[in-house]
């Protein structure tokens, strides 16, 4: 395990702040996950308010407590990708197609545009793009129910 | 109580109902709410609703995921500000010491909240001054800030979301494209009737023969050859008469069909290149192409064939019911009985069906795709050697179609051969009631055979008509398909009543403009004004939203905020194809159309004559090098150019932007191909060119742009600095690290030296 070169503290403004001893001190980095879909575990990338790299880390594993704690907050409060765990209802077949679901983040609806809005992410996993730009995922298919794979099915 | 509002909001834009009650009770007898903003995610970025109000006193709020009430009364120093990622925007208080609040929402809820952060800081500046509100001069919308009409409240550019789905009727929407051929439908439609009526004549026949010469016959009398005459020869009347008609109508009517997919097609078309460039980022070529190509067949098809024989079906069982019907009730309703079973197999199916072909036209333009991703990028496939790979997709493509196939195939065969079963079946009831009704002397054997002679067809039709079931499925998934494309709304739509566009000066001016792809931001808060003649040229790291800047001012999107506008005038008011003639553009990437060199110089102007041409081309340093090719300006270019180096169709395409004579020339990495020898002639014919024009270039080599009046730095989607070359080289900023660091090593791209 390997020690950052870096601190990362949170000011009253609420920005991350990073220090280090070779690349100085920032104000307001930003924690940008390499691979959110593949593997969000590994590759976070700090990136500060010039859109240049100050940071990297291999694995959030490999932070200490509080560090990793920062960063997991920064990012929670950044990432937006709700899961779509279920499918309630769609609107119609046809689109736009407003979809109820139920997501990890709670209960909503979408509206899908056109069903090139819907994207294949690997070999089962599906990202769907509503109306408002928002991005729900769905990392296994055949993990859903029955009903919402019907639904669905119907889109693809 | 109804929650009025405050005389001064900029636009009545009422409170939801849900939020009146709670609203109400929070607000003192003396404060006015000058307006709202919901709230669609908590802190946590989970779903869930809350509210913020701005009254004349304070802002309010009721944050998602929490119960209570925040309540900031106005103070010095509060600054209220919005930024947004990936979706998720955030509005954030501050004072001086820190933030105070943050409430999270997706884009869904951003111009209200823009609204909001307008009016805070409006009512705020009030309460510290003690002046008034300034009542807005004029109605401006809040989110484009663009003028509204007096007796709207709604943008009409910002108010175009449309989320209707189409309705489930996809295939009489086709009678938009039938209208015109009236006439002919309903002449076809008659000979229809006629040809039916026809064929139904001979099974009529047959009783009387039976009757009153066999069975007669049987018991010993004699036949009459003139009655029999008389029979056979309506029987081939009615024949006869049934082909005439049936020619004349199938003729009439195929003409019909294959008019209508002709103007479907060719009105798709039309349609699909009024469409932006943002619809066709999103979807494949490959996609498009099967959409207004086989399907529109498909859909002509059905029409002609199918649908045709449906009807003809249909009428044949309607007459076919009130002859069996006008000879015995009773028979009649032992033949029919079979029908309702299998009208309730059919429904079973129909769904099954059309979900599967639906199904079965995307994989089909799945695999078109590959072909239409490949053979384009088929330099690289070869450059990579990934041919083998490409093979595998493509392989993979027609599995995936032939799986979904075979599935839909298993419920398919099981259905014609049911309903056949179902048929047969349905004779045997005949034959056996028949047989009891005659034993009782109910009905004649001519009776029975006529009803025999004719369920046989009316059956046989029956198992033809089932099919109509996938085929209607099949065309109406076609014709969603293409009025899918039908309906889309473009996103640079035509203003409803366009402004002339009088002689152009060719002053730009972006106002406060935003815009974004989907989700990402790339231009934020950008304002400029270009004056009529001058040359600016726009430089930038790679990435940093140069092209899409120019994008944006030749309107191939709209900006998602703000407005752009050409002599003062918005350009969303203007016609798009007025707009454009006055733009002369060089992209990053040129493109050329099969068809002679002379033929994509003129593409702006296919009426330019040979001088004009030439002219052009030797304006671009693109005449003698056409000279050299062996058929001169005749000589064929290829699809995408092949056969002309990457400077050489640069130089046909600047000659192309310089044909039109336009009043704003835009030349996007125009030179960056070519080599510096060259791009100094250019450059110099150029110069000339650019005089009187207003010109917007982009360059990486800075040198390029020595001739601009000003340079305007761009980073990430901003202005960072905006001067002439000298002024900006004194100030040692970003453009002087630019420089310098292409001074130094003149070789490397400025991009890869950070
Ligand atoms: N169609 C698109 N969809 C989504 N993002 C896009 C699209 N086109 C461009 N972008 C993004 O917008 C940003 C700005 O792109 P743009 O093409 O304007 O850059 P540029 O300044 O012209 O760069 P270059 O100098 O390399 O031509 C880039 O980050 C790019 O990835
Ligand atoms: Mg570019």
């Amino acid at each position: 395990m390997t020690q950052p070169k870096f601190q990362l503290q949170r000011n009253a403004f609420g920005r991350l702040v990073l220090e280090s001893a070779d690349a100085g001190r920032y104000e307001g980095v930003v924690p940008v996950r390499a691979f959110p879909v593949a593997d969000p575990g590994a590759g976070i990338s700090l990136i500060n308010t010039d859109g240049h790299e100050v940071g990297w880390v291999d694995r959030l594993s490999d932070l200490p407590e509080s560090q990793r704690l920062l960063i997991e907050e920064e990012l929670a409060s950044r990432e937006f990708m709700p899961q779509l765990q279920q499918l309630i209802a769609v609107s119609s077949f046809a689109t736009p197609s407003t979809w109820t679901v139920r997501t990890d983040r709670g209960p909503t609806t979408l509206v899908l545009k056109g069903e090139e809005d819907i994207r294949r992410l690997g070999r089962d996993g599906l990202l769907v793009l509503d109306s408002h730009g928002i991005q729900f995922l769905i990392r296994d298919l055949s993990k859903l129910d029955k009903t919402s794979r019907r639904l669905l099915d119907r889109f693809l | 109580m109804i929650f009025e509002h405050a005389a001064n909001a900029v636009i009545p834009h009422p409170l939801p109902d849900t939020w009146q009650v709670d609203a109400a009770a929070q607000l003192g007898a003396d404060e006015e709410l000058v307006s709202w903003a919901e709230q669609d995610l908590d802190n946590r970025l989970h779903f869930g609703t809350g509210l913020l109000l701005l009254t004349n006193q304070r802002l309010l709020s009721k944050p998602a995921g929490q119960t209570g009430w925040l309540n900031f009364p106005f103070r010095a120093g509060l600054v209220l500000s919005q930024h947004d990622h990936a979706g998720v925007a955030a509005l954030e208080l501050h004072d001086s010491t820190g933030r105070l609040a943050l409430w999270r929402y997706t884009l869904a809820n951003s111009p209200a909240a823009l609204r909001l952060i307008d009016q805070f800081q409006q009512q705020l500046q009030s309460v510290l001054t003690g002046d008034p509100v300034q009542p807005p001069k004029k109605n401006l919308c809040p989110k484009c800030k663009g003028e509204l009409n007096a007796d709207t409240e709604e943008c009409p550019v910002c108010s175009r979301e449309i989320h209707q789905p189409p309705s489930t009727w996809t295939l009489l929407r086709l009678w938009r494209f039938a209208k015109p051929y009236q006439g002919q439908l309903l002449a076809g439609f008659l000979l229809m009737l006629g040809s039916t009526a026809a064929t139904l004549v001979a099974p009529y026949l047959t009783m009387p023969l039976m009757d009153k010469v066999l069975i007669p016959f049987q018991n010993g009398e004699h036949i009459q050859p003139e009655i029999v005459a008389f029979y056979l020869a309506g029987m081939l009347g009615a024949a006869m008469v049934s082909w005439s008609l049936g020619w004349a109508k199938t003729y009439i009517l195929a003409l019909v069909s294959e008019r209508i997919s002709a103007d479907l097609r060719t009105t798709t078309y039309e349609h699909l290149l009024q469409l932006s460039l943002e619809y066709f980022g999103g979807k494949r070529t490959g996609d498009l192409m099967s959409r207004i190509g086989s399907e529109s067949d498909r859909i002509s098809v059905f029409l002609s064939l199918h649908a045709l024989d449906f009807i003809t079906d249909v009428l044949m069982l309607l007459m076919t019911t009130v002859i069996l019907f006008s000879i015995n009730p009773w028979l009649a309703l032992a033949t029919l009985l079979p029908l309702p079973v299998i009208a309730w197999m059919i429904h079973l199916v129909r769904d099954r069906l059309r979900t599967g072909f639906e199904k079965i036209d995307r994989t089909w333009s799945e695999v078109t795709s590959v072909l239409a991703d490949t053979i384009p990028g088929i330099r690289v496939v070869k450059a990579f050697a990934q041919e083998t790979r490409e093979a595998a997709r493509f392989r993979d493509a027609n599995k995936h179609n032939l799986l979904i196939n075979d599935k839909l195939n298993k419920v398919w065969s099981l259905f014609s051969p049911t309903v056949s079963l179902l048929t047969d079946m349905g004779l045997l009831v005949v034959w056996a009631f028949g047989i009891w009704l005659i034993a009782h002397h109910n009905v004649t054997v001519g009776t029975l055979t006529a009803f025999l002679a004719y369920i046989g067809r009316f059956y046989g039709r029956l198992d033809s008509m089932s099919r109509i079931v996938s085929v209607t499925q099949k065309a109406a998934a076609a014709a969603k398909r293409i009025f899918d494309i039908l309906d889309h709304v473009s996103n640079v739509p035509e203003p409803t009543k366009p402004i002339a566009l009088g002689p152009v000066k060719g002053e730009i001016e972006l106002r406060n403009i935003r815009f974004r792809y989907g989700n990402r931001a790339v231009i934020k808060n950008l304002a400029l004004t270009i004056k009529p003649g001058e040359m600016v040229g726009l430089v930038g790291h790679s990435g940093s939203g140069k092209s899409t800047l120019v994008n944006l001012i030749c309107r191939f999107y709209d900006v998602s905020e703000g407005a752009i506008l050409l002599d003062g005038t918005d350009i969303r008011s203007l016609t798009v194809s007025s707009f454009r003639r006055n733009i002369g553009l060089v992209l990053q990437e040129p493109f050329l159309f099969f068809g002679t060199i002379a033929e994509n110089i003129a593409y702006g102007k296919p009426d330019a004559s040979r001088e004009e041409i030439i002219a052009a081309a030797r304006a671009a340093h693109a005449h003698e090098f056409i000279l050299r090719l062996p058929l001169g300006y005749d000589s064929l270019v290829g699809e995408r150019g092949q056969g002309l180096s990457g400077g050489e169709r640069q130089r046909i395409s600047i000659a192309r932007a310089l044909l039109i004579d336009p009043r704003i020339l835009i030349l996007d990495e125009a030179t960056s191909s070519v080599d510096t020898e060259t791009e100094k002639e250019i450059q110099k014919a150029l110069d000339n060119l650019v005089r009187g024009r207003t010109t917007i270039a982009i360059a990486h080599r800075l040198s390029t742009l020595r001739q601009a009046d000003r340079l305007v730095v761009m980073d990430r989607g901003e202005i960072v600095e905006v001067g002439p070359h000298n002024e900006l080289m004194a100030r040692e900023g970003a453009y002087y690290r630019l420089y310098e660091a292409q001074a130094r090593n003149v070789d490397t791209d400025p991009d890869d030296s950070e």
